[in-house]
């Protein structure tokens, strides 16, 4: 029995220890805003915070959360998560969306540790999530929007 | 409920529950609930028909039915701005769902069937989706008109007011919207003069971007209902092959493993949950069939293409005289050969689909339709019901690039397949991996092309010869156009031209991929020219604007493009600049982008100027969009992509780390500029892609003197 929280909700898992992060949230939890994009931490669609840092779901046994604060996209709170969320709609950055509740995730840490980031700040913390549609031009230009946005 | 068809050869309406309702077809309830609600799709017995076309609800919404499958690309948006310039409804009303699938009633009018693909989506439904709008408009004001005892033409709207001056009335359309529904609709609606357009033309925010930020968006992998089987299938390593024999021992001692099937595909495992199913797969030991696989390697299958070479080939232009024209003294000749790799869609969410099976014995089908008809078949006829009784839920998806749009539906084949072999008391949903789809095959095709071509002395290209060597992506034994689509209708004025066609056949499926054939022939001519030109000295802007066709929108996005990159500046140390024109589904696009040498050897692209002219702009915001995405995609494979077949025909990628995804550290700032055009719109899906390999391959060659002959520039993986 694996005991942690998910979006401030005490939850416990008795499945296989093995199960990812990932399919715990998506298959028993049923919040699917986290995403399979390819299994192996190769894409970031999976991204959500354990801890208050970054993490890919898809590759973290859920035996490895025990007693850890899992945030998920649908959970994501704070001055940071309402500036991005704000800034990704003023820009209209998704296209498919399918990359982009990790690619959110992603943006409110770096914005949580770098508030002010730089564009190589950008690409240090960005660099792990694909984006098939390619919205990677609005996703730099949302980030600097949300970080200007704080600032007033 | 009451469903109440006025006509089935104009557009007819009905009276739902909740207000006013323009179409002609039947919609599962839950679905659309789905789909408007982002929640997901409840209990099948809740299913209740009604039609919808174009629905104004009592709440003032507007939504709009998408006949065309919203994957990023824009649709919703697009057709909503069509409904709302003609209704001159507020843009804050607007709301979009899918159609259900009807091949008749919501058939893509370029094709015949419904469908999303070629960039047809606002080309074919210009008129259509605007015609609906202005019918609702004139239901509403005859409504109003009726309601208020004043003459309808007397009536105005604006914003989503419907107002009459003389008596000071005014309503908002949600409080119309019952009367409206029995109001006859007019025969012939007058559409407006684009002059007076007021939606049309503005960069009006996407219709589905708020449910992409919060996580609420519901993909097909989303659906998950309870009691859910989860299935994945263990596919070959080498295409053709075939299941000899599987043992499933390991497999079935899996916790949550339910049961392991054979089927014409592959094996299938199915499990109470995914991480069940994708470790069943894993411990599944399965021994291949190679008799009928394709077993030859890439290398091979490249010595193969060059000596297709010597057949007859087929021809699909011929202009002037080829031979005779090379003969000619003083001329500079050039000949390379080209070959490109099978190249992956690889769309953020890979292939998958939902089966619930309702109380009354019919399905609901859920996944990512660019042809729900056609799936919708596909699964009736697999799992041995009438077409009727299985309602094709299109869900947006995540991604496609051409992927999703299949003929004969073979990835719904094996869906229905793995669904019809349970005992169908359980939901199922069969989802694929990234390996499925790195390793699935429909690719675009590997392709070679010969050129040669002869540049006189006044740097004009006065004969031009190409072959192309690879499969036909529709199957053809005579000319695939897609095959040649961009070469054989090359837009410079060359007088003496020969494209010739070779089709191969291999065990290796083909699929149109995002731009089809001007994937390659785009690059193949804009580069093979631009050396052509840089041999002869000439400025490959100035050179392409000499030989460009009378067509004058050529021109003129290659003219925007230089202008917007300041093409003739000086450029920084270390960096060059290359250039490129292609149209492709009636849109022209120019792009010039500045490259330099990265670090490791690998070039790095710093900025694209894109220019584009799809005729009228229905919405800026998403024409932009589709030019900085289709950037981002062309240049992502050109630069690292390439699904290649080792030793033995063996499939040597299989995710995202042999098989590159441009990242955010590589994209390059796109700069785009829409022509101004009274012209019929075209599409933005594909045409983006096109241009940005060529101009890279240019702007490289001329800054490392290495003309590019193979894709991708940088080298992967090949035994």
């Amino acid at each position: 029995m694996v005991t942690f929280t998910l979006n401030g909700q005490t939850t416990t898992f008795d499945g296989d220890p093995d199960t990812p992060l990932l399919w715990v949230i998506r298959d028993f939890e049923k919040l699917t805003g986290t995403k399979y994009g390819c299994g192996v931490a190769q894409c970031g669609a999976c991204t959500v915070h354990m801890d208050g840092f970054t993490r890919r779901s898809c590759i973290t046994p859920i035996s490895a959360a025990e007693g850890s604060d899992i945030v998920t996209v649908e959970g994501v709170e704070g001055k940071e998560a309402e500036a991005v969320r704000a800034a990704w709609i003023a820009i209209d950055v998704p296209q498919c969306g399918y990359c982009q509740s990790g690619q959110i995730m992603s943006a409110v840490s770096l914005l949580q540790n770098i508030p002010k980031p730089t564009d190589e700040d950008i690409d240090g913390a960005m660099a792990g999530n694909i984006c098939r549609c390619a919205t990677y031009h609005r996703i730099r230009a949302a980030i600097h929007n949300a970080a200007a946005s704080m600032e007033g | 409920m009451t469903i109440q068809a006025i006509s089935t050869t104009r557009r007819a309406f009905l009276a739902g529950s909740g207000g006013l309702v323009i179409g002609f077809t039947l919609v599962p309830k839950i679905a659309a609930f789905a789909a408007e609600s982002g929640e997901q799709a409840g209990g099948p017995d809740e299913l209740i028909a009604l039609n919808t076309f174009v629905k104004v609800g009592t709440d003032n919404t507007v939504t709009v039915l998408s006949k065309h499958i919203e994957m990023g690309q824009g649709p919703f948006t697009g057709l909503a701005t069509l409904v709302a310039e003609e209704l001159d409804a507020d843009w804050e009303q607007m709301r979009a769902v899918h159609s259900p699938a009807d091949d008749k009633i919501y058939a893509n009018l370029a094709f015949g069937l419904q469908g999303t693909g070629g960039s047809t989506s606002i080309a074919n439904s210009y008129e259509q989706f605007r015609k609906a709008g202005a019918t609702v408009r004139a239901m509403l004001v005859a409504a109003a008109a009726d309601e208020w005892s004043v003459p309808a033409s007397e009536i105005t709207v604006e914003k989503g007011r419907v107002k009459h001056a003389g008596s000071g009335r005014e309503s908002g359309f949600g409080a119309l919207s019952t009367k409206a529904a029995t109001m006859k609709p007019p025969v012939d609606v007058k559409l407006k003069d684009p002059a007076t357009f007021t939606l049309i033309g503005q960069e009006l925010p996407k219709l589905d971007t708020v449910s992409k930020t919060n996580g609420k968006a519901i993909f097909t992998l989303d659906i998950v209902p309870d009691n859910l089987l989860v299935a994945v299938v263990a596919h070959p390593d080498h295409f053709g092959a075939a299941v000899k024999s599987f043992d499933d021992s390991e497999t079935r001692k899996v916790k949550g493993v339910v049961d392991v099937k054979q089927l014409p595909q592959g094996v299938a495992v199915y499990a109470d949950n995914t991480f069940a199913a994708l470790k069943g797969r894993s411990v599944l030991k399965v021994d291949w069939d190679l008799s009928n696989a394709e077993t030859r390697s890439s290398e091979q299958l490249a010595t193969d293409y060059a000596k297709a070479l010597t057949d007859k080939g087929i021809i699909a232009a011929d202009k002037g005289d080829v031979e005779k024209a090379f003969g000619e003294n003083g001329l500079k000749i050039l000949e390379a050969q080209i070959v490109f790799p099978f190249l992956a869609h690889a769309p953020m969410e890979p292939l998958d689909a939902v089966f619930i099976k309702a109380a009354d014995g019919s399905l609901d089908v859920y996944n990512g339709a660019q042809f729900p008809g056609m799936d919708r078949n596909t699964a009736a006829k697999v799992v041995g019901l009438d077409p009727s009784k299985v309602r094709l839920n299109t869900q947006i998806t995540g991604g496609s690039f051409g992927r999703k749009a299949q003929f004969g539906s073979p990835y719904m084949q094996e869906a229905a397949t793995v669904y019809a072999a349970t005992d169908r008391s359980r939901p199922v949903k069969h989802m694929w991996t990234r390996e499925d789809d790195i390793r699935g095959g429909y690719y675009r095709p590997m392709y070679l092309h010969k050129m040669r071509g002869a540049i006189n002395a006044d740097g004009r290209i006065v004969a031009w010869d190409q072959a192309i060597v690879g499969q036909s992506i529709l199957g053809k034994a005579d000319l695939d156009s897609t095959s040649v689509e961009g070469a054989s209708e090359l837009p410079y004025d060359v007088p003496n031209l020969r494209v010739v066609s070779h089709n191969v056949k291999l065990a290796v499926p083909p699929l149109w991929w995002r731009s089809v054939g001007h994937t390659h022939t785009g690059f193949a001519v804009e580069t093979f020219l631009d050396e052509l030109f840089q041999m002869a000295g000439k400025d490959p802007v100035e050179a392409r604007l000499q030989q460009l066709t009378e067509d004058p929108r050529y021109a003129g996005v290659l003219k925007k493009a230089a202008e917007l990159a300041d093409w003739g500046a000086k450029v920084p140390e270390g960096r060059q600049r290359g250039v490129a024109v292609v149209k492709s589904f009636g849109t022209y696009v120019g792009q010039v982008v500045e490259v330099s040498a990265g670090a490791d050897g690998v070039p790095r692209v710093h900025k694209v100027w894109c220019a584009v002219d799809c005729g009228i702009a229905i919405n800026p915001n998403v024409i932009k969009a589709q030019m900085e995405g289709g950037i981002g995609y062309g240049l992502g494979a050109v630069l690292f992509d390439a699904v290649t077949l080792g030793k033995g025909g063996s499939i040597m990628q299989s995710n995202f780390h042999d098989y590159r995804s441009i990242r955010i550290n590589e994209m390059p700032h796109v700069e785009v500029a829409i022509i101004k055009s009274g012209e019929r719109p075209t599409g933005v899906g594909e045409p983006g892609v096109p241009p940005v390999g060529p101009a890279t391959a240019n702007a490289w060659r001329r800054l490392t003197g290495s003309p590019v002959r193979s894709l991708p520039i940088v080298a992967v993986a090949t035994s």
